[in-house]
């Protein structure tokens, strides 16, 4: 029942879309589709990033039989039609060696029409290299799908729109932007069906060949603002804070709106903050409903990251600043007057 | 060991690119091109290597039509060793461009092959993954640092991910892709763009390569995004925390 809603809300989400070019009914061809989707997974739930991506592959057709893949080293939750777990230590860390191999050999199993993706640093990781051992070449951070088989993909930092035909063999794969497939929030009490869950049969695996890659560490930002990839509200600081210290400020702000904090790559490079807060072409993509972007002049590479915020606001000393062309509101001022008065006005968060 | 570099001659980042009107691609004749930012910090990256004793030659990579000579020679002027150009006039895609550096790795055999992370033009983000994918070798991307150890044959590489930073340790021979913190590049000096004259350029065809270019994409159109409604400077706090309160519902 629950997965009827989220059919029928997600075939809303697509033809609201404005530059949708190709309607519904242009694609006569009825192929039987079915849909591998690579899902993230951490501290036994699904990342909500893969969730977009099961909306995506909703998308690509009305009988569309969608199974997630989830490799890990422990239990796991269902969302979709059908789970398949791999459950294994040689998957204890999601590396690509091994994930794009297993995907190569679900794939000569399963026989899917499609493999997609989120395009988060995991996904980008893995798919391309399964794709090159599957011998197609992927469709990457499709923000649109037309059809089956036709995508549309951000070029030149997001200035121009590429509209691809896939045009080869099975399977189809792809990495979707989750900025461009909202989930659409379900009933509280929204109690599905329980998906079926298969487990892979690994003992060909061939785990006795030693990975050539192995963990080491990872840093891990514990914070309880939310997540910058999809909060309600991101805050945005950018070199003009000048320090480390002063980007406080910038985190202040966020925590008084209950926001998550953004940098530019600027901010970055200069050790204000570490990198996983970076917006931009190759950093973060974030759609909030509010970007608020101080300090930050607006380059190519950093609009690229968030011109897809619903309302962008900008303050900056300089009135020329490009950031000025794409804010919905500016305020040209000094930053450092500006965010403590708002700390002062704004009402508490909800 | 050797340290092979891919190279990608790109439409220069500072530029802001056109779409053509009949939409079937950007404008790119008479403007300015450049080598792939993150294509010049990996070859900035193979060449400290070099410069650092672990390595004995950098060689310098590319695929497409006869100006990639021209960035391949930017190359040498930085200070790579020699230069291999795959002359193809047609498409190249990142399938394609995978399968044709896994059969110059296979001629040179490197200890390490670089690449950028993503060209700043299509920004796809594939050709490292997928070449590592073709020579089962292991992949370090979005690499924000390399230690080599020549002794234990590993490359321990810092990796920048959605959380934060991640280390692996690869097995050498291995492909890693740069990102952006991974160094600053250097500028070619003149006199190395002079001696970059005379260092060799080998050109090859895919054919002589045993290589099929795979054609199972098809670019229908490209067009530009959807503009935005022009927004208004406000001006004051007061005028702003009034305008997204009550104008645009988002506090």
């Amino acid at each position: 029942m629950a997965a009827q809603v989220l059919r029928r809300k997600t075939l809303a989400n697509l033809s609201a879309h404005s530059y949708s070019l190709f309607s519904k009914s242009s694609f006569s061809l009825r192929r039987l589709i079915s849909t591998l989707v690579l899902g993230e997974h951490e501290g036994g739930s699904i990342k909500a990033q893969s969730l977009s991506a099961v909306v995506a592959a909703k998308s690509l057709g009305e009988d569309n039989s969608i199974s997630m893949l989830l490799a890990g080293s422990g239990p796991s939750v269902q969302e979709a039609a059908r789970v398949i777990v791999a459950d294994s230590d040689t998957f204890m860390y999601p590396l690509a060696e091994t994930c794009a191999k297993l995907v190569h050999l679900i794939q000569q199993k399963g026989g899917y029409s499609h493999i997609m993706a989120t395009s988060s640093s995991f996904g980008k990781n893995i798919l391309p290299r399964a794709a090159a051992l599957l011998d197609v070449s992927p469709i990457t951070d499709v923000i649109e799908i037309s059809g089956p088989q036709l995508f549309v993909r951000p070029i030149y930092a997001g200035n121009a729109f590429c509209t691809v035909r896939y045009t080869g063999a099975e399977p189809c794969m792809l990495t979707i932007r989750s900025t461009s497939f909202p989930v659409p929030l379900t009933s509280a009490n929204s109690k599905c069906d329980v998906a079926p869950i298969s487990q892979v049969d690994l003992s060909t695996f061939g785990e006795d060949k030693v990975c050539k890659s192995k963990y080491v560490n990872h840093t891990s930002q514990d914070s309880e603002r939310p997540d910058l990839s999809n909060a309600r509200i991101v805050v945005t600081g950018g070199r003009a804070l000048k320090s480390s210290v002063n980007f406080q400020m910038i985190e202040k702000l966020a925590e008084k709106l209950g926001a998550a904090v953004g940098a530019t790559r600027a901010a970055v490079d200069a050790g204000f903050v570490p990198n996983e807060l970076q917006v931009g072409q190759t950093g973060k993509i974030v759609a909030p409903e509010l970007y608020m972007a101080f300090g930050v002049s607006g380059a190519i590479q950093h609009l690229a990251g968030m011109r897809d915020s619903k309302v962008i606001v900008a303050v900056n000393k300089d009135a020329d600043a490009p950031i000025f062309q794409v804010a919905d509101y500016g305020l040209v001022g000094d930053l450092f007057e500006v965010i403590p008065e708002l700390l002062k006005k704004l009402p508490e968060k909800k | 060991m050797k340290i092979m570099v891919a190279i990608k001659r790109v439409v220069d980042y500072a530029v802001k690119i056109r779409v053509k009107p009949d939409k079937s691609g950007v404008e790119t004749s008479n403007v300015k091109m450049s080598m792939n930012p993150f294509c010049e910090i990996g070859l900035e990256e193979a060449l400290r290597i070099k410069e650092s004793g672990l390595a004995s030659e950098v060689i310098a990579v590319s695929m497409g039509p006869s100006q990639c000579v021209d960035t391949l020679r930017t190359g040498l002027a930085m200070g790579a060793d020699r230069a291999i150009h795959v002359e193809s006039s047609a498409i190249l895609y990142p399938l394609s461009v995978a399968k044709l550096l896994k059969a110059l790795v296979d001629v040179e055999k490197p200890g390490l092959l670089i690449l950028g992370k993503q060209a700043i033009d299509d920004d796809c983000n594939q050709t490292g993954q997928m070449v590592a994918g073709l020579l089962n070798w292991p992949q370090g991307t979005f690499a924000s640092k390399v230690v080599l150890d020549k002794q234990r044959e590993v490359a321990t590489v810092e990796r920048e991910v959605d959380g934060g930073l991640e280390t692996l340790c690869l097995d050498l021979p291995a492909v890693i892709t740069t990102d952006l913190r991974l160094n600053q590049p250097r500028y070619a000096t003149l006199p190395n763009i002079m001696k970059a004259k005379s260092k060799v350029i080998k050109k090859f065809t895919p054919q002589e390569l045993n290589v099929d270019i795979k054609y199972d994409l098809e670019v229908v159109q490209v067009t530009e995004p959807p503009k935005r409604k022009a927004g208004v400077i406000v001006s004051s706090v007061d005028d702003l925390i009034d305008k997204l309160k009550n104008e645009a519902h988002v506090i």
